[in-house]
C-alpha cells in the first residue's frame, strides 16, 4: 500500500507532528518505502493464530486500590516548561 | 594513577576488597579517562560530583567489609535511564533540560550495591537506530578502525554511547537496552559482551519506553564474567513495573563454568542470509566448533519464521512508540514551542513535536500512528502480532525438543563508517538487527560475546540465545566460546 501525500498529511495530524507542506512528498515516498517492506507479512498463514498479547506467559498482577504514592505537586511541575500555582499552563483550550 | 585498560570488574572488585585498589582512586581514574575522550563522544554528560561522592561511600562500606560485588566500580548509564537530578533527555531535543526527580529501579538497584555513576551515555534518539547517529547530541565515534584507515565508524546504536565508553575503557561496565539489538549489536561492533536477559527479568520502571513489550535493559561489559556481575545486580522484581517477573535472580557469576558436556546447541538454518560475508560464515561454523570442543551437541534447527521478524518488529515497535510517546506534548516537561497569538492547543502539540523529534523518530511515530490507524489495524498491526505468536512458537519447538541454546551471529557485518549510510532507504538501516530482533519479539535472553577480528581488524561477534529465565545456562554457553575465542584485541588509543 503506496503512501500518497494526503494520507501522510492525514497521518502526520493524527500523530500531532507539524509537517511543512513541502515536505509532505518525500514523506510519503519513505513511509511507503517502509511499509512496502512489512507487506512480507502478507505471505504468512496466520489463519487461527493468536495475536501475541503478552510477551511472558503470566497475569498481570493487582494490587490493593489504594493510593500509594503522591503529594508532591512540587515534584510533578519541577519540569514543566509553563506551571503556575500549582498547575501546569496551556494555551486557552475552550472559547 | 589507576588504569583502566586491562582492568576488569571482577579484578577491580577484587583489588579494591585487598586493598591493592582504592575506590576513590578507581574513580578518578575513570573521570580522567572520559573528560579526555571527548574524540568519541560517548557521555552525553559526565556526574563527576556524585561520582565522587559516591565512590567516597564505597571506599567507606569496602573498609568496613561490607562491599557488594560492584562496590567501588565506575560505571556508564545509558541515556535512556532516568538518574535522579541529572541530564535525562533520551538524547532527544523534546526532552531538553529534563532532570528526573526520581531514580529508575535498574539504577538504584546498581547504586544500592555500591557501583559508582561516571556519567550518562549517549545512544540513538529515544533508542531508535543502530548507528548513535540518530542523537541529538551528535553520533558517538567508536574507539575501533578499521587497519590503516582513520575514517570515523560507529559504535553501533542504540547503546552506542555505553558501548564505546566500555570498549575505550572510560569506565569498567554500562547499562545499555535493548528492544531489537541496542545492547548485542553494539557490543559486537566493539569487541565486548553485552547481554539482553529475558522480558521481565528487569524493571523497566524509570527507562525512557520506546516499545513496552520489547524493552528490556541489560548489562554492557569487557567479559562474560563482568556481565554476569552486573546481571546479578541489576536483575529482580520490582512491584513498580507490571511485567517485571516475581521471581528469584540466581547468582549468574557462580554459573560460569564452560563445561557443555549434556547441553545441546542448536544451528538455526534461517539465519544463513542472502549476503552473508564468508568470514561472519565461517566464524560461525568456528563458534559451533569451539562449543562441540568445550562439550556440547550441535544440532541444526528450524525457526521457520526468522525472515518475518523484521517486518513484524517494524510494524509492533513504532505502533508502540506511536503511543508511548505521546507524551511529549510540551505541557508537563521538556521542549515547548512557541506558537502565535492566534494558535492554539493543536498547534503547540504539533510545533512542539516538530522541533523537538529528529527525523527517525518522527517517521516510527508516524508509521506507528498509521498501522494502527481505523482501517489498518488488521492489516498490519494484528497481523504483526499473530507472526509474533508464531516466531515465538518456532523457539518454543526447537527447545522442546531439547535443545539448550542457540548459536547465530549477532551482526550480518562489522561496524560501518558514520555517515555510511545516510543516502540509504530507512530499511537498509533497521538490516542491521536481523539476528537480534527474533529474540526481542519472543522475549528471550540473548548475548553477544566477541569472537574474532575481520580482515580489516574489526570486532565480530556472536550471539547465544537462550532459554526463557535461563540466563545462567545462556551465559555458562557464552563463557565457553570467550574462552575458545580468546579475544583479547583492544583499540588502539587515537582519542
Amino acid at each position: 500500500m503506496a503512501i500518497d501525500k494526503d494520507t501522510a498529511r492525514r497521518v502526520a495530524h493524527l500523530a500531532r507532528i507539524e509537517v511543512a507542506e513541502a515536505d509532505l512528498g518525500p514523506l510519503a515516498e519513505q513511509l511507503s518505502a517502509i511499509l512496502g517492506f512489512m507487506e512480507q507479512l502478507r505471505e504468512v498463514d496466520v489463519e487461527g493464530v493468536e495475536p501475541m498479547t503478552s510477551v511472558t506467559p503470566m497475569r498481570l498482577p493487582w494490587r490493593e486500590d489504594v493510593v500509594a504514592d503522591g503529594g508532591i505537586p512540587d515534584k510533578v511541575l519541577l519540569n514543566a516548561p509553563d506551571a503556575r500555582v500549582g498547575f501546569f499552563a496551556v494555551p486557552k483550550v475552550v472559547e | 594513577m589507576t588504569d583502566l585498560a586491562g582492568l576488569t570488574i571482577a579484578a577491580a572488585r577484587d583489588g579494591l576488597r585487598s586493598g591493592a585498589l582504592g575506590a576513590v582512586e578507581l574513580t578518578e581514574a575513570s573521570l580522567a579517562a572520559a573528560g579526555d575522550a571527548g574524540a568519541l563522544n560517548a557521555f552525553s554528560a559526565l556526574t563527576p560530583d556524585r561520582a565522587r561522592y559516591q565512590a567516597s561511600l564505597a571506599a567507606a562500606r569496602l573498609r568496613a567489609g561490607d562491599a557488594p560485588d560492584l562496590c567501588g566500580i565506575p560505571l556508564g548509564i545509558k541515556d535512556l535511564f532516568a538518574v535522579e537530578d541529572a541530564p535525562t533527555q533520551a538524547a532527544s531535543r523534546i526532552l531538553e533540560g529534563f532532570r528526573p526527580p526520581y531514580e529508575s529501579t535498574v539504577t538504584a538497584r546498581l547504586w544500592e550495591a555500591g557501583a559508582v555513576c561516571v556519567g550518562k551515555l549517549n545512544m540513538d534518539e529515544f533508542a531508535m537506530g543502530s548507528s548513535t547517529e540518530t542523537s541529538a547530541y551528535g553520533p558517538a565515534v567508536s574507539p575501533w578502525r578499521r587497519t590503516g584507515d582513520p575514517a570515523p565508524l560507529t559504535p553501533g546504536g542504540s547503546s552506542g554511547g555505553s558501548a564505546a565508553a566500555v570498549a575505550a575503557r572510560l569506565v569498567l561496565g554500562a547499562t545499555g537496552t535493548d528492544t531489537g539489538g541496542s545492547i548485542r549489536q553494539p557490543a559486537a561492533f566493539t569487541g565486548i559482551v553485552g547481554v539482553k536477559p529475558t522480558y521481565g527479568r528487569c524493571s523497566r520502571w524509570g527507562i525512557v519506553a520506546f516499545a513496552s513489550s520489547l524493552d528490556q535493559a541489560g548489562p554492557m561489559a569487557a567479559t562474560v564474567r563482568d556481565a554476569a556481575i552486573m546481571l546479578t545486580a541489576m536483575s529482580g522484581h520490582d512491584p513498580r513495573d507490571s511485567t517485571s517477573a516475581p521471581r528469584a535472580v540466581p547468582d549468574f557469576e557462580a554459573s560460569l563454568v564452560g563445561d557443555l558436556r549434556g547441553r545441546r546447541i542448536g544451528i538455526p538454518t534461517e539465519y544463513r542470509v542472502d549476503g552473508m560475508p564468508p568470514e561472519i560464515e565461517a566464524l560461525w561454523h568456528r563458534g559451533a566448533e569451539w562449543l562441540r570442543d568445550a562439550g556440547a551437541e550441535i544440532v541444526d534447527i528450524a525457526l521457520p519464521h526468522t525472515r518475518y521478524a523484521l517486518p513484524a518488529y517494524y510494524v509492533i515497535a513504532p505502533a508502540e512508540a506511536s503511543s508511548n510517546l505521546a507524551r511529549y506534548d510540551g505541557v508537563r516537561y521538556g521542549h515547548r514551542a512557541k506558537i502565535g497569538a492566534n494558535e492554539g492547543i493543536t498547534a503547540l502539540y504539533e510545533r512542539t513535536r516538530a522541533e523537538g523529534f529528529g527525523p527517525e523518530v518522527k517517521r516510527r511515530i508516524m508509521i506507528g500512528t498509521y498501522v494502527l490507524s481505523a482501517g489498518y489495524y488488521d492489516a498490519y498491526y494484528l497481523r504483526a502480532q499473530k507472526v509474533r505468536t508464531l516466531i515465538r512458537r518456532d523457539f518454543e519447538r526447537a527447545f522442546a525438543a531439547g535443545v539448550d541454546a542457540i548459536l547465530t551471529p549477532a551482526t550480518p557485518s562489522a561496524a560501518f563508517p558514520i555517515g555510511a549510510m545516510a543516502g540509504a532507504d530507512p530499511v537498509q538501516m533497521y538490516l542491521n538487527d536481523v539476528f537480534t530482533v527474533t529474540v526481542n519479539l519472543a522475549g528471550l535472553p540473548g548475548v553477544s560475546v566477541p569472537a574474532a577480528l575481520d580482515a580489516d581488524g574489526l570486532p565480530l561477534g556472536l550471539q547465544v540465545i537462550g532459554r526463557p529465565w535461563e540466563e545462567a545456562g545462556m551465559l555458562d554457553v557464552a563463557y565457553a566460546l570467550e574462552k575458545a575465542a580468546g579475544f583479547s584485541a583492544k583499540p588502539e588509543k587515537w582519542w
